[in-house]
């Protein structure tokens, strides 16, 4: 019943022995310890647990582990290099784009997925590209604040090249 | 009085925890995995109301992997409740014995090795029930022969409030108009992120460790302690981050209890998570309101006086209702000087999931209704909705006899602002409107509810040699921002950078008693706790720097940037790092350790201060669907000196989208006591997309009773915007919805009732006339 599969996440090869059932959020958070990606509801519905998965932003809860065998995924976890942030991390920080921080890392990610794709996106793009992540604390007002400088920033060419390389 | 000499205090500082949260390195309780860990499940009750007559538990305790199944037999028998004094009140089992009141009450709890194995043990355990019938509706639980929901309660009357001052059968003979409406406030989710959740640690030692997403480690030691029988100080609670509280984190709750249970008898750590559908169905939520005012007025717009009957539907426990009952009393008075007033207010049991505090403890209901009818007074009387506010707005220094004193008031200053704004808009789009709701809210309950003998807030503060500081608090932050809040206070007092300050929380074992995060009390005692800690910390070091700078004694010393110097004259300096290492050697090498609390004192029933504001909402109601757009959020809220601008923006933009989704599409359905949207597909918070523009306007004010000045502004903000949007709605396209939430069907059915009614009138003139 069990298998094995291969993830690369986070530029990090694992091996893992999964049960068919078993969603990509459970292994990221269960058996790579991996506790940053969020459970906030586990049927797709708040955007917690939201990972890029091959340059795609998903709800991790709703990807079987299986599926996922041999894609790329980036978790919260993913997002700094070393020592240095992401744009988005800063940006989040110093504009206050999060409270209780349940919802961030997948907001991050919904976000970093959005800017891969569009690097100047329009406020209303940036509501539409998190509209599948709920926040209770903030209102997302200073969510959509912090993506906006965060482009900003990534577009001045600010971005450390790691960064970009990784990218 | 607002001097711009503080170096932290007003400036916009990052959240302190920030570096974690971006990273994903920070752990909630969620996160957390101890050794030898097993897993728990509630099983819950499918029925609202039923006798338990047998658990036959022998087939699910033979699944392979489950370690023990419980069920209320196997608890002390004592009954949960916050008013620890008032045993009628204590009246939840949290694991049931002998009934259940609504579906989700749980039955039985089980632990096992794998959660799925959890979860497939509580399909083999067989609860037989004696059906009883069932009230959903608190207009019928509390007539004569409903179903008696809990023993010797008569009409399921759980708590009776009234207040009342003045006169107001013989005010009302002096009005020249009275208005008489009702109206209906629903219910709301906390819908906190992170869901309920516990870890409990009981080993041979009979000590229990318990990890948890709570508002108020101190409230769950103190509950957890008269439900096992352990005394206090053999539970420790630790609180790791927390994903939202909104009032839905201060009970005991059922993951709490059973974890404990689970792990008394198998001396191994147990997890319990709540899914998301527990969350809505078995958890506590906001309380719905039936409203009946009265409102008398004189011809110039003078509010003479008003009277309220409030009938609020408990659910099945009593959980922190009488406090949501006394409150939305209290608020329905604000934020005006009304010389007479009286309200009576009803909790009645009902067969549906208890309801509790929800940020703004009723003050939300009470403004909803409120200043929907002071919107409805002023158009019958020729006045301007802002004039008719400011005619009779607080004022500084107002009392409320026998229930407040209010010092500080910016309410005026707060309806300049916003008619200023609203001038400034000018001419709105058709189907556009722009409605306002004038509020204040307290900084804090001086409510004693478990009545402990401590501090409502306490703090420690211990000045390392390196000059490091470490600051002890028991207050808890839940998202809110008092982590950073308090850093800033300490900084500010004790004149040392933020970063030479480390925070310790959430940690019943060494962090001072505080009551925790509810009622936006934090910000202001557990502050005032905060900067007296500090001072008496900074006192200490500028008695041995008077024997370096041998000050003049009508000088005064100062901390700053490492240095202690005079205050007038800074180039006369010490090195702070040497004063703090001569402090230490002068006190036989212990630290130097300043200690502060606060409880209020002298300021009546309520709160020690109270904050105020006005807010405008702007909405586009669609007139073929009933649609209502949020276009422009508009508030004025004054709460004394700011401590932090970033926290307060925040705060003040979640409060406002929390209320708004509370006022137009968050509808807690049930059917026969069952809620049928129990999660975000059915259940719908607001999105980015729904978000509007939010502007927040400046009102200086400065609260004597707080820490710099300070008062709250937490909860207060989900005050206004429900009548906001209600009058804003009205003054758009001329509906007037009395009933919450505001759908798109409510507000269509009234648009074309108002047709109708356009119709026959046109028909009655030309008849009239012909």
């Amino acid at each position: 019943m069990e298998r094995i599969i291969h993830l690369n996440v986070n530029s990090e090869d694992y091996e893992v022995i999964v049960r068919p059932r078993e969603s990509l959020l459970d292994v990221l958070r269960n058996k790579l310890n991996l506790t940053g990606t969020k459970k906030g509801c586990n049927e797709g519905d708040c955007g917690a647990c939201t990972v890029i998965m091959d340059g795609r932003p998903v709800n991790a809860c709703l990807v079987l582990a299986v599926e996922a065998e041999g894609q790329n995924i980036m978790t919260v976890e993913g997002l700094a290099q070393g020592p240095d942030l992401h744009p988005l991390q800063e940006a989040f920080i110093r504009y206050g784009g999060f409270q209780c921080g349940f919802c961030t890392p997948g907001m991050l990610l919904s976000a970093k997925a959005l800017l891969d794709e569009n690097s100047d996106p329009t406020e209303d793009e940036i509501r539409k590209g998190i509209s599948g992540n709920l926040c209770r604390c903030t209102g997302y007002t200073k969510i959509i604040q912090s993506i906006k400088e965060a482009a900003r920033t990534m577009r001045s060419g600010q971005v450390d090249e790691r960064m970009r390389a990784n990218e | 009085m607002n001097n711009d000499k503080h170096t932290v205090v007003g400036k916009r500082i990052p959240n302190v925890d920030g570096y974690e949260k971006v990273t994903g390195s920070a752990k909630y309780t969620i996160d957390m995995v101890l050794p030898n860990m097993l897993h728990g499940k509630i099983l819950r009750s499918p029925h609202p109301h039923a006798r338990i007559v047998r658990i036959d538990t022998r087939r699910a305790e033979q699944l392979p992997g489950v370690k023990i199944v419980l069920t209320g037999k196997d608890t002390l028998g004592r009954k949960n409740g916050i008013w620890r004094s008032y045993r009628e009140l204590c009246d939840e089992e949290i694991l049931c014995r002998d009934k259940v009141r609504y579906v989700g009450d749980a039955v039985a709890t089980l632990a096992a090795t794998q959660e799925d194995i959890a979860e497939e043990a509580l399909s083999l355990i067989d609860v037989e029930y004696e059906i009883l019938p069932a009230v959903f509706n608190p207009l019928d639980a509390m007539k004569e022969g409903a179903p008696e929901i809990h023993d010797g309660c008569e009409r399921n009357m759980n708590v009776y409030r009234q207040i009342e001052w003045g006169d107001v059968e013989e005010a009302f003979e002096d009005c020249d108009h009275i208005r008489e409406d009702t109206f209906y406030c629903s219910s709301q989710a906390h819908a906190c992120l992170e869901t309920h959740c516990a870890i409990a640690s009981f080993s041979h030692d009979r000590k229990l460790t318990l990890w948890t997403s709570s508002q108020s480690p101190y409230y769950t030691q103190v509950l957890l302690s008269d439900m096992l029988g352990l005394r206090e100080g053999d539970i420790k609670v630790l609180k790791p981050h927390t994903g939202g509280g909104f009032g839905g984190k201060l009970s005991l709750d059922s993951a709490q209890y059973c974890t404990s249970l689970l792990s008394m008898k198998l001396m191994r750590p147990v997890k319990i998570v709540l899914s998301r559908a527990e969350e809505f169905a078995a958890t506590k939520r906001r309380t719905p309101i039936h409203y009946q005012l009265k409102l008398g007025a004189k011809r110039d717009g003078t509010l003479l006086a008003k009277k309220v009957r409030a009938i609020t539907e408990g659910g099945a426990y009593t959980a922190l209702g009488g406090t949501a009952l006394y409150l939305t009393g209290f608020f329905s008075s604000f934020p005006y000087k009304y010389p007479n007033f009286q309200y009576d207010g009803f909790r009645v049991y009902t067969n549906n999931e208890a309801t509790s505090a929800c940020r703004g403890f009723g003050a939300p209901q009470a403004n909803f209704v409120s200043e929907s009818q002071v919107d409805m007074m002023a158009e019958d009387l020729g006045i301007d909705p802002v004039e008719i506010r400011r005619k009779n707005g607080m004022t500084p220094h107002h009392e409320i006899p026998d229930q407040a004193v209010i010092q500080s008031c910016g309410l005026q200053q707060c309806l300049d602002a916003i008619k200023k704004y609203i001038r400034k808009r000018g001419e709105l789009p058709p189907n556009h409107g722009i409605g306002v709701s004038a509020y204040g809210f307290m900084s804090g309950g001086i409510f004693n509810w478990i009545d402990t003998p401590y501090a409502f807030s306490a703090a420690m503060v211990k000045i390392n040699v390196d000059g490091k500081v470490d600051l002890f608090t028991g207050a808890t932050d839940v998202g809110q921002g008092s982590n950073t809040t308090l850093t800033m206070i300490c900084a500010e007092e004790l004149g040392v950078h933020l970063e030479d300050i480390t925070l310790h929380v959430g940690d019943t074992s060494v962090c001072p008693v505080d009551l925790g995060a509810w009622g936006s009390r934090q910000t202001l005692m557990s502050g005032n706790a905060v900067k007296m800690a500090a001072a008496e910390a900074k006192r200490q070091l500028l008695e041995v720097a008077c024997y370096y700078l041998k000050p003049n004694i009508v000088y005064d010393l100062n901390i700053k940037d490492h240095w202690i110097h005079f205050t007038e004259r800074p180039y006369r300096r010490v090195s702070y790092f040497d004063v703090v290492k001569d402090a230490i050697r002068g006190k036989e090498g212990n630290p130097i350790l300043g200690y502060g609390h606060y409880t209020p004192h002298g300021k009546g029933m309520v709160s020690p201060a109270y904050s105020f504001g006005v807010q405008a909402v702007e909405v586009k109601v669609d007139t073929e669907t009933g649609q209502v757009d949020l276009v422009h959020i508009t508030t004025a809220h004054e709460c004394g000196k700011v401590i932090n601008p970033i926290g307060l923006e925040g705060q003040v933009e979640g409060a406002s989208i929390m209320a708004a989704g509370w006022t137009l599409t968050e509808d807690m359905q049930t059917r026969d006591g069952k809620i049928i949207n129990d999660n975000f597909r059915d259940y719908k918070l607001l999105l980015a997309e729904d978000v509007p523009k939010m502007t927040l306007l400046e009102v200086d004010t400065y609260e004597p009773e707080g820490p710099y000045g300070a008062k709250e502004a937490g909860e207060g903000l989900t005050i206004p915007t429900g009548a906001a949007i209600a009058n804003a709605i009205y003054n758009a396209v001329g509906v007037r919805i009395k009933d919450m939430p505001i759908t798109p069907e409510k507000v269509l059915r009234a648009l074309e009732k108002k047709a109708a009614e356009e119709k026959d009138s046109e028909q009655f003139v030309a008849a009239a006339s012909a």
